[in-house]
Formats: structure tokens, sequence, C-alpha cells
């Protein structure tokens, strides 16, 4: 009789375990750059609605944290919700110096993180763990595909700026792969730096060939703005990864982002159902035009879902539990079109050339005009000694 | 490029004057430590925010921005500050920084965690061009007009006007001030109040340059305290020489340095030194300042 009592107290508490999902997103929500926080949560808050509130056929509880850029607080944050919340998934995080603080917590936590943004190099590539996969992208994949279309464009030189922090430096050395031509200057800003009067005067004197800059957020507005109206935006073609040049940054910048072009895994005109899906759904909701870190969130979701469906919500079996979710992509249609993991966890996709242009309906909308990387595999895979 | 970066310089310390300003005389004359003038800034870019939102002129907000904050600031003055001019520095600096931390929640709860974009007023969103051929952003040139403006209005009111001859009596004796009679809590009330207006100028103009955000006055509060003391406690004309080195030195440092590294290290290397050695700069100026002169370069008490 006791017997049987300690069986079904035990099989109580891991039906328990199996018939909730309970996610941590840990994010940045405030602040300049709180926007890309705020978008991520959006599209995967969308997907989850879209979904009934169930991802893998689970009640769906997810406790959102801001970490408000601040490793420190991240790693409090990630610790509180591993520990006190416990949580049996995390995602959200949008910076890598965030994520490189969070990571070790994250681990320790036993539990899966998948990467609705940020995907740092020190995680991809030698670092790469069973535990970390990526629905975004490898964080020098943008900025790779940004200078395969200066290389393509014949610019002499390019001068660089990008926050001093892990992916600003993923940044420079992605752009610098696939451009291979002179760098006339390499800068780093403070992350969150909002005044570039001094970096802008310095640009002036440099008269580069191109200038790419990687600034997101809150720091994309402040810089184009600064750029337009010291006057350089006439002297010196600028070329962005996506996130300097999406909807965050037109919403508040507008009419003198025309003709920026950018590189990005995603555009809100990209021809397929599941992406006419998400963004009609993500405008009736939310009424405005989803970004790339909207597409990332929604897509993290769906990874979610797909993975947790096919294990039966058995999420505790580690080995099962990768499998599942290494095989997700192909278990759905994703707004960015047909993709997969490498073998290190980060997908394996189409980056494409868009460019800042008027729609029909007479917004500024970030178009798609062409493909610049095919099936792109993060350079870093190949240190990843993981099967 | 060192003609545009000098008045970049001159920019950013004609507006670190005007926190300053407002941030020495309360300094000077009611011996106040007030931490909670970088929250007056906020408010002063808030209320601005909100109020080119309502009105749809950069113009016609500015007014309201600034006589809003100026009246939210005498009414911290009446409501609380009066009650600590009494009191040590150490009580002072505890009260003010709750201030700091409950004007940072109340502006949470009004306007949210979003930082709030503001966007320069038509016509000085572009650039001009400069006698010499540079250009140059217009608004940034508007901010140093402005500055200039303000620097002389504030100097004719402190040298020339009644209400500046109470200041000034005020800043170099206050024991004596209060013996002939000047009725110092209306005074008081008058300074924070025009200090508050002050901070509202710097937090509307720098708005669009910056981003309007929770926590955006601590930052530059501590500038504006090392204003103060290289500029000598209570003295205007402290505050605006204190300011514009201090503007000039982090400018420069942030433009020359990392030039001066890219010869010596990596460009990482270089980008983390520069600006950190800058901002140093601006310390090892206020130490050498407080070495040579410890009243300040222009003492207002004798």
């Amino acid at each position: 009789m006791r017997m049987m009592v300690i069986a079904a107290a035990a099989f109580a508490f891991n039906a328990h375990a199996a018939n909730e999902l309970k996610i941590g997103f840990l994010s940045t929500l405030s602040g300049p750059a709180g926007s890309i926080g705020v978008e991520i949560r959006d599209g995967f808050n969308l997907a989850l609605k879209m979904a009934g509130g169930k991802l893998g056929g689970l009640p769906t509880e997810v406790v959102f944290a801001d970490d408000t850029l601040n490793p420190e607080m991240g790693k409090q944050l990630a610790e509180r919700l591993l520990k006190r919340d416990r949580v049996n998934l995390m995602t959200g995080v949008v910076f890598s110096n965030v994520m490189l603080a969070v990571w070790p917590t994250i681990q320790q936590g036993n539990v899966f993180y998948i990467a609705p943004n940020s995907t740092p190099t020190r995680i991809s590539g030698e670092g790469c763990n069973p535990r970390f996969l990526s629905a975004s992208w490898p964080n020098e994949g943008y900025h790779e595909a940004a200078g395969h279309y200066a290389k393509s464009k014949g610019y002499k030189n390019a001068y660089l700026i990008a926050p001093n922090y892990p992916a600003g430096k993923d940044a420079t050395s992605g752009f610098k792969r696939g451009y291979g031509g002179a760098i006339a200057a390499e800068v780093y800003t403070k992350l969150n730096q909002l005044d570039y009067s001094a970096e802008l005067a310095q640009i002036r004197a440099a008269k580069p060939a191109a200038l790419y800059a990687f600034l997101p957020g809150g720091m994309g507005i402040n810089f184009i703005k600064q750029f337009v109206a010291a006057g350089l935006s006439s002297e010196v073609p600028l070329v962005v990864p996506g996130f300097v040049s999406d909807q965050d940054i037109v919403r508040a910048v507008g009419e003198p982002m025309l003709g920026i072009f950018d590189t990005a895994h995603w555009a809100y005109d990209l021809d397929n159902d599941a992406n006419r899906k998400f963004v009609a759904a993500f405008e009736k909701e939310f009424n405005r035009i989803p970004t790339v870190f909207a597409e990332q969130g929604y897509t993290t979701a769906l990874v979610i879902d797909a993975a947790v469906r096919s294990v039966k919500g058995k999420i505790e079996d580690e080995q099962a539990f990768r499998k599942a979710v290494m095989a997700a992509p192909g278990r759905f249609k994703s707004p960015r079109g047909d993709w997969k993991f490498a073998h290190n966890g980060t997908p394996v996709q189409d980056y494409y050339l868009r460019v800042v242009a008027k729609d029909n309906k007479g917004r500024i909308v970030n178009k798609k005009i062409g493909t610049v990387l095919n099936d792109h595999v993060d350079f870093w895979a190949k240190e990843c000694k993981m099967k | 490029m060192l003609f545009e970066q000098s008045l970049n310089g001159l920019q950013f310390g004609l507006m670190l004057f005007l926190l300053a300003a407002g941030l020495t005389l309360v300094f000077g004359i009611m011996d106040m430590i007030n931490l909670a003038h970088g929250s007056l800034y906020m408010i002063g870019a808030y209320l601005m925010a909100s109020f080119v939102q309502a009105t749809g002129s950069f113009w016609v907000a500015l007014p309201l921005a600034l006589v809003a904050t100026a009246l939210v600031g005498a009414a911290l003055e009446v409501a609380l500050l009066r009650k600590l001019y009494e009191r040590d520095h150490l009580t002072q600096v505890l009260a003010t920084f709750a201030v700091i931390l409950i004007a940072n929640e109340v502006v949470r709860l009004i306007w949210g965690n979003q930082s709030l974009m503001l966007n320069p007023p038509a016509g000085l969103t572009g650039p001009v061009q400069l006698p010499g051929g540079v250009q140059y952003a217009s608004y940034r040139l508007a901010i140093i007009a402005v500055g200039v403006f303000v620097a002389l209005l504030l100097y004719f009111l402190v040298t020339k006007t009644r209400v500046g001859m109470l200041v000034r009596a005020g800043a170099s004796n206050r024991e004596m001030a209060v013996a002939m009679g000047v009725n110092i809590p209306r005074l008081f009330t008058i300074v924070f109040a025009l200090g508050a207006a002050l901070c509202a100028l710097a937090g509307a103009m720098l708005g669009p340059i910056l981003a309007v955000q929770v926590g955006m006055g601590e930052n530059i509060l501590i500038l504006a305290f090392v204003v103060i003391v290289i500029g000598g406690i209570g003295s205007i004309r402290g505050a605006f020489v204190g300011a514009l080195l201090v503007g000039l030195v982090d400018t420069m440092g942030r433009a020359l340095l990392p030039i001066a590294f890219a010869e010596m290290f990596s460009p990482q290397v270089a980008s983390n030194l520069g600006p950190s050695l800058s901002s140093i700069l601006i310390y090892v100026l206020m130490a050498a300042v407080l070495f040579l002169r410890p009243q300040g370069l222009f003492p207002a008490r004798g």
C-alpha cells in the first residue's frame, strides 16, 4: 500500500513536470535598446497566442525579466528564473555581453536555451554546447552578408563602427571576412552611447568610400539621425546590417532612411505563405510592421512548439529533446522560409539584400531586392567539436 | 576636423553649463547638495517630449516644458528641500538621493520603460555650411546659440538686477544677507525654480541628440558636479568656464586619443583606452584644479 502511494506520488510529480512548460524569457526591455527586446517578446507572444497558449500541446507560462542591458543584473535574474521560478527552458537575451554573462548560470541550471537573437561566436564556435540552439542567426551572419554586398559594390575601402562589446567585434570580424578589402578604420564606441558627434567628425575627416555601422536599437536611431544632420549622408554611402535599419529605427528616423541598403535573414515582403500569415497577424495584433527581431521571437516560439510536440512534452530527456530541436525547423514553416540547424546549433539559412523604400501604401519598409548568401553556414561551426 | 570637434566640445560644454549653473547656485547660496538636480533634467526632457507630442511644435513646447519644470522644482523646494537646509550634508545627500529613486519610478509609471525619441524642430534637421566650407549639424549650432544666449542672460541677471544682487549676496555670505533683511525663503524658491528651468532647457535641447530615458540625469549629474568643483562653488562665471573646459576636454579626448593610440595598439585596445582615458582626463583636470586652487577657478566666496 505504501509503495503504491509513493508510486502514485512519483507519477503525479512526473505528470506535473511534463504537463506544463515554464519558459524564462530574459531580455532587454527598457532603455534605448529596449525596443529590440519588446519586438522579440511581441513576436514570441504572437506565436504563443496563435498556438492557443500552448507550445507543443503543453500549457505554457512565460516568465519575463528585464536585464536593462546590465550583464550583472542579467546573471541575477537568470538565477532567479532558474531557482525561484523553476523554469524548464530559457530564451530571450538580446545583447551578447548579457548572453555571455548569463550562459554559465543557464548551464548550471541544466536547461535548454533557444536563442531568439544574440548568438555569440564564443558560444557557437569552439564553446558550442548541446543545450544552446539559435533560432536567429550566428552573430557574424548578417555582417558577413553585408561585407559581400560591399565587395560587390566595389567600394575601395570601408570604415567600420560598432559598439565595444562581444557582438560588436563579431560584427567587424564578419564584415571583414565577407568584404576582404581595405579597412579605413575600425572604431568601437561605448555600448549604448547616444551622442556620436566626435565619431562623425572623424568619419568626415577620413573620407572613406563606404561606412559600415552596426549600432542596434537606440544607438542606431541616434547615429543615423546625427549622420544625416551632419550632412554626411550625401558624402559617404552607408551600409548597415538589417538590425540598424528595421522598423524600430525607421519609425523614429523616418524619411532620411530611404535608400539605405542592408542585409537580413528575413524581409517583411518575403514571398511565402508562412510569412504572409505572420506579417498580417503581427500587424493586426500590434498595429505596426514587424522587424527581423519580431520574426526571430516568432520563429523561436515555433521551434520550441515543434520540438516539445515531437517529444510529447518530455523535455527532461536531454538527448531526445536536442534531437527534436535540431529536427524542428523541418516540422513547421517559418516566415523566413526553409532553414535548418548546423551541427553547432546555429541556423543554416539565406541572407537577403534589402533596401529601405516606400511600399504601395506609402509606408517606409525594408523591401527584399536580392539574395546575398545562400544556405549560409556559420563560419565558426568548423571549430565546434560537437557531433 | 579640429574645428568641428571644438564645436562639438562647445555644444556639450554649454549644455553642461545649463545644468551646472543651477546646481552651483543651489549649492553656493543654500549650502545644499542637491543630487536630485539630474532628476529635474530628466523630468524636463520628459515634459518636453510630452508637450511636443501634444502641441506638435518644438518651439511651443519648449517654454511650456521650462515653466512646468520650474513649477515642479519650486514645489520640490517648498515641500521637501526647505526642511533640509538646516541639516548636515549627509542628510541632504540621502534625502535627495531618495528623490532620484522616486522620480525615476514615477517617470517609469507615467511614461513607461521605453525611452522616448525627440526630433529636432523642422528646419534644423540637416547640415549647414559654415564659413571655411565645413558642414555642421544645424541643430547643434542652434544648441550653441541657445547656450551662449542663456549664459549672457544669466550674466546680466546676476550682475545687473536686484535678484542677481541678492543671489550674489547670498552666495558670498549667507548670514550677512539674512541679517540685512533679505527674504531668504522666497529667494531660495526663485533660485531653485530658475535652476529647474535651466535643467529643463538642457534636457529639452539635448533630447533630440540623446534619448529621453529613465536614469538619464544620473550620468550627467556627476559631470555637472565636476564642473562646479572646477569652477568654484556658487560662481556662475566659474560654472561657465568649468563647463566649457570639461566639454572640450571630453570631446577632444574622445576624438584625438583613439587616433593617437591607433598608431600604437590594435583598434580594439585603442577604442578601449581612448574613451576611458578621456573620461579620466576630466578627473585629472579636476584634481589639478583642486590641488592648485582648492576654491575652484572663480570662487564666489572671498
